[in-house]
């Protein structure tokens, strides 16, 4: 397992997971750079994801959509605050409607991405902020609700 | 994937078998809500809304909590959890990512071998 480190910090909601890779700086980096290689590491193989507009640089934006089971989508972005090739970047992740505009009754995170070098490999940190407990259950809660909103239509159509 | 027990599935299958609990529920996975302003949707009495709560409840489809003096019911997916256990599912979702990535490092350092041309003697 490339994790070897993870930290909670219950009082900030932040959680803090380091990785070892075995590639340069340069390769991981090019990962988060390419939307098509972001797209087969962002979302879980159920969800997979497809990344629409993609603007790696201060103030651009990433836009994306998973498609669930069901065909359905969720919408999401990256508003990028900072950026500096190869070693790190930082965006505010949320959620958004079909146009990509922010859903503002959506809670958002705060992810900075750091890689450093060590003999040849990669460590990649990742460090995710929620603002509020109720924000980061409601993030977790989506696909868990969005599965079982879809199981009872199913259901309903199917005794109807 | 968790393991699910026949009972419990029977349990889901009875629950979800009458319409006005399946409405229910789809109700209380939105906002947690108590069982006299859920009742309101419905044209029947109370005891009959409550008797269908029960019915989810047992399912382990809904959770009850006591409120001064009302009951409020939330869809299961939004029971309320601790920010460990919060911190612990997003940590899974992270995990996945990081091996994702491994997995594609893995898939370009040691390319899908071509079928041989010659089979192997």
């Amino acid at each position: 397992m490339p994790v070897t480190d993870i930290s909670h910090d219950l009082d900030a909601l932040t959680l803090t997971i380091t990785a070892q890779f075995a590639a340069p700086v340069q390769r991981i980096w090019d990962i988060y750079a390419d939307p098509r290689q972001l797209e087969k590491v962002w979302g879980p193989p159920e969800y997979p994801a497809t990344v629409v507009d993609h603007d790696l640089s201060p103030g651009g934006r990433v836009t994306y959509y998973m498609t669930g089971p069901e065909g359905d989508h969720v919408y999401g972005y990256w508003n990028v605050l900072t950026v500096e090739e190869p070693s790190s970047f930082s965006y505010e992740d949320g959620f958004a409607d079909e146009s990509f505009a922010p859903n503002p009754e959506m809670p958002t995170s705060t992810c900075v991405s750091t890689f450093t070098e060590q003999d040849g490999t990669t460590l990649a940190r990742y460090v995710t902020t929620f603002g509020t407990r109720e924000g980061l259950q409601t993030v977790l809660d989506m696909g868990v609700e969005e599965g079982s909103r879809s199981a009872i239509d199913q259901i309903d159509s199917l005794v109807a | 994937m968790h393991q699910i027990s026949d009972d419990r599935v029977d349990a889901w299958f009875h629950a979800l078998s009458d319409r006005t609990r399946r409405d229910i529920l789809r109700r209380v996975l939105v906002t947690e809500q108590s069982v006299s302003s859920l009742a309101r949707n419905y044209s029947m009495s109370l005891t009959a809304v409550q008797k269908h709560v029960g019915v989810l409840e047992r399912a382990g489809l809904i959770t009850r909590r006591r409120t001064g003096r009302e009951t409020l019911t939330r869809g299961d997916a939004g029971t309320v959890r601790s920010a460990a256990q919060l911190l612990t599912e997003l940590e899974a979702v992270w995990r996945e990512r990081i091996a994702r990535i491994d997995d594609l490092l893995d898939a370009e350092a040691d390319p899908a071998p071509t079928p041989p041309s010659h089979p192997k003697d």
